[in-house]
């Protein structure tokens, strides 16, 4: 069975790697544009599933740090004569950094206050590019940015996106099956024993965070690129939430999870956009839908059916 | 970044009542989300869904009754019952089966209702700006230290401190209250004595939405009422109840003085970046005091 499931396991994703360079040669723009939009919230999502799915931190403001990364590439590109370059990969770490400074108050806190605390200060930089009109360009954002040609049209954003995600999604798979993510996990799952057995909760919980405001803020960049445009609702605690949402939706518990999530949403959003105004109705009711019978997410509930993932395997062990 | 005003000792004192009338309307919202938080220790993300219910179906009911003063006084206290009837309908048909579940649950189902009611409001009202009239004796001003102090402020200046000395004889005089309290503290040891806790809880949901709604009513002859509206009261709400220490009363009272008036003052110091000003006390107190500023009863 264990091959099995190795086969099928390599054997998918590189599918669907290749079935993703082929298809922009044969969709329309519109579904390339589509896809490159969803390549963005996915990466967005898994960063906000590294706090929230593997670490068990309330993290209710993620969106505040693709803001970040966002408007830094936005003000960089626009403000400043620097080569482009600069701004792509400063986003990153400014992002990163917020999440340094939001993360050393926020890991003191427990969980609830944590989230509250994050609340706050996410809002603090909603607030500040929602009114700095001279700065931030205020509640219109910044449009018009300038992009190099490689990457300006809907196919070249479309390749940039799908690089980057596939290079973040290694990196967050070997994090997450590295030493630091199992500890992070065990973290997530009794913070006072891991605590007794001498692990430093915060200090990882910090890196943990630092982390994913980092790939938060590569994504920012991916926004940047596919829209050519910012603006403040990035930055809003409802969109936050949304990518919450996205987490759950796919399941946080598994690694995949919220990449489905990301690309549900977006999808649904996108066509059922097409055909009503009230889609926020359609999302609430799918959320409780969601929380009534599928708690673990599509990816778990598909998981927990046809046991292509390890889940089975660890709790026959435990029996 | 200029200072448009003369900072003057009458401009503080004006400002601070604008800030304090602006702080009872948020304490009548957030005294009930933190009743919420206190006995079913979840943050009510809907509250603001319902605060806007609330002023919509002040609209609604003032207008059905010809406006004027019967229709205001109406409005004022049919609608927080309005409110109450939508949450009870959303608390036993679904809620209610949640409360065994894990809190990031009711924290997310009550996100849906939030979505849900926020599009529910568009199908019935419509997207259009709404208004109400105050009555005849609470329109006009009043002058109070040489600025003009609207009459209806001062209206909602004796409406806080009543709801508040109201939910304090609430919880800690009558038998349902001081259940109530107690189950906020232990659940288990209230179901084993016998009583139906999740009757109380229902019942500290609704007593919480039907302030939200009232929340809404007091505040729907200052503002054009429209969509929306939930967004911006409930970030103010959740960082009003989080400064003041969760499900503490007195706590959302403190909370809310502080946001109130920091706003008002931000007006007077710096109008562009008024709305920053709260945002940044919130942050320095939860900095300073991180479990917020009275004791939180969790």
């Amino acid at each position: 069975m264990s091959k099995g499931i190795f086969s099928l396991k390599s054997f998918g994703p590189a599918a669907i790697v290749i079935a993703l360079v082929i298809l922009p040669s044969i969709i329309p723009r519109f579904y390339i544009y589509i896809l490159a939009v969803i390549f963005v919230t996915a990466l967005l999502a898994m960063s906000l599933n590294m706090v929230v799915g593997h670490g068990g931190m309330f993290q209710f403001h993620h969106g505040a740090f693709y803001g970040v990364g966002a408007y830094t590439v936005a003000l960089m590109l626009t403000k400043t004569s620097l080569p482009m370059w600069v701004g792509f990969v400063a986003a990153p770490f400014v992002a990163a950094f917020v999440g340094l400074l939001i993360g050393l108050f926020c890991v003191r806190l427990s969980r609830l206050y944590f989230g509250m605390l994050q609340i706050a200060l996410g809002s603090l930089i909603w607030a500040i590019a929602f009114r700095w009109y001279s700065f931030t360009g205020g509640d219109d954002g910044i449009h018009g940015i300038p992009l190099p040609s490689l990457i300006s049209s809907t196919t070249g954003a479309y390749y940039f996106g799908l690089i980057l995600l596939i290079i973040s999604l290694i990196v967050i798979y070997l994090i997450f099956k590295s030493p630091f993510g199992a500890t992070l996990q065990a973290i997530r799952d009794n913070p006072e024993r891991c605590e007794a057995i001498g692990i430093n909760v915060r200090r990882h919980q910090l890196i943990a965070i630092v982390i994913a405001t980092f790939f938060a803020g590569i994504a920012g960049v991916l926004f940047v690129v596919v829209e050519g445009s910012v603006f403040p609702d990035l930055l809003f605690w409802v969109f936050s939430l949304e990518i919450f949402v996205m987490c759950l939706l796919g399941g946080w518990f598994t690694f995949a999870g919220p990449i489905l999530g990301a690309a549900i949403m977006i999808s649904l959003r996108t066509f059922v956009g097409i055909y009503t105004e009230y889609w926020t109705l359609i999302l609430g009711i799918m959320l409780i839908l969601l929380i009534f019978f599928l708690p673990e997410g599509v990816w778990g509930y598909l998981a927990e059916k046809f046991g292509f993932q390890r889940k089975k395997l660890l709790e026959k062990e435990r029996q | 970044m200029d200072f448009v005003q003369t900072i003057t000792l009458p401009a503080l004192g004006s400002h601070l009542l604008v800030g304090l009338s602006r702080a009872m309307i948020l304490f009548v919202v957030t005294s009930g989300m933190s009743f919420v938080l206190g006995v079913l220790r979840v943050p009510n993300v809907a509250h603001g869904s319902l605060y806007m219910i609330g002023a919509f179906a002040a609209f609604s009911i003032s207008n059905l009754f010809g406006g004027g003063s019967t229709g205001f006084w109406l409005a004022l206290i049919l609608s927080p019952f309005v409110v109450a009837l939508v949450s009870l309908i959303a608390e036993r048909s679904l809620f209610c089966h949640l409360y065994e579940r894990e809190h990031l649950m009711l924290l997310l189902f009550t996100f849906a209702l939030m979505l849900i009611l926020g599009d529910l409001v568009k199908l019935v009202w419509g997207a259009d700006y709404r208004s109400i009239m105050a009555p005849e004796y609470f329109r006009g001003s009043v002058t109070l230290f040489d600025a003009p102090f609207p009459r209806y402020n001062l209206f909602l200046l004796g409406m806080g401190p009543l709801v508040a000395v109201g939910l304090w004889l609430f919880s800690n005089k009558t038998k349902i209250g001081k259940i109530a309290r107690a189950a906020a503290v232990d659940r288990e040891m209230v179901g084993a004595i016998g009583i139906n806790v999740s009757w109380v809880f229902a019942f500290a949901f609704v007593l919480g939405c039907f302030l939200a709604g009232l929340g809404g009513a007091l505040v729907a002859p200052t503002v054009s009422i429209t969509i929306g509206m939930d967004h911006d009261i409930i970030m103010e709400a959740f960082l009003i109840v989080t400064i003041g220490g969760l499900g503490n009363m007195w706590g959302a009272m403190v909370g809310s003085l502080i946001f109130g008036i920091t706003q008002s003052f931000g007006i007077l110091f710096l109008p562009q970046f008024a709305i920053v000003f709260p945002y940044l006390a919130v942050v320095i107190i939860l900095i300073w005091r991180p479990t917020g500023m009275l004791k939180s009863v969790w």
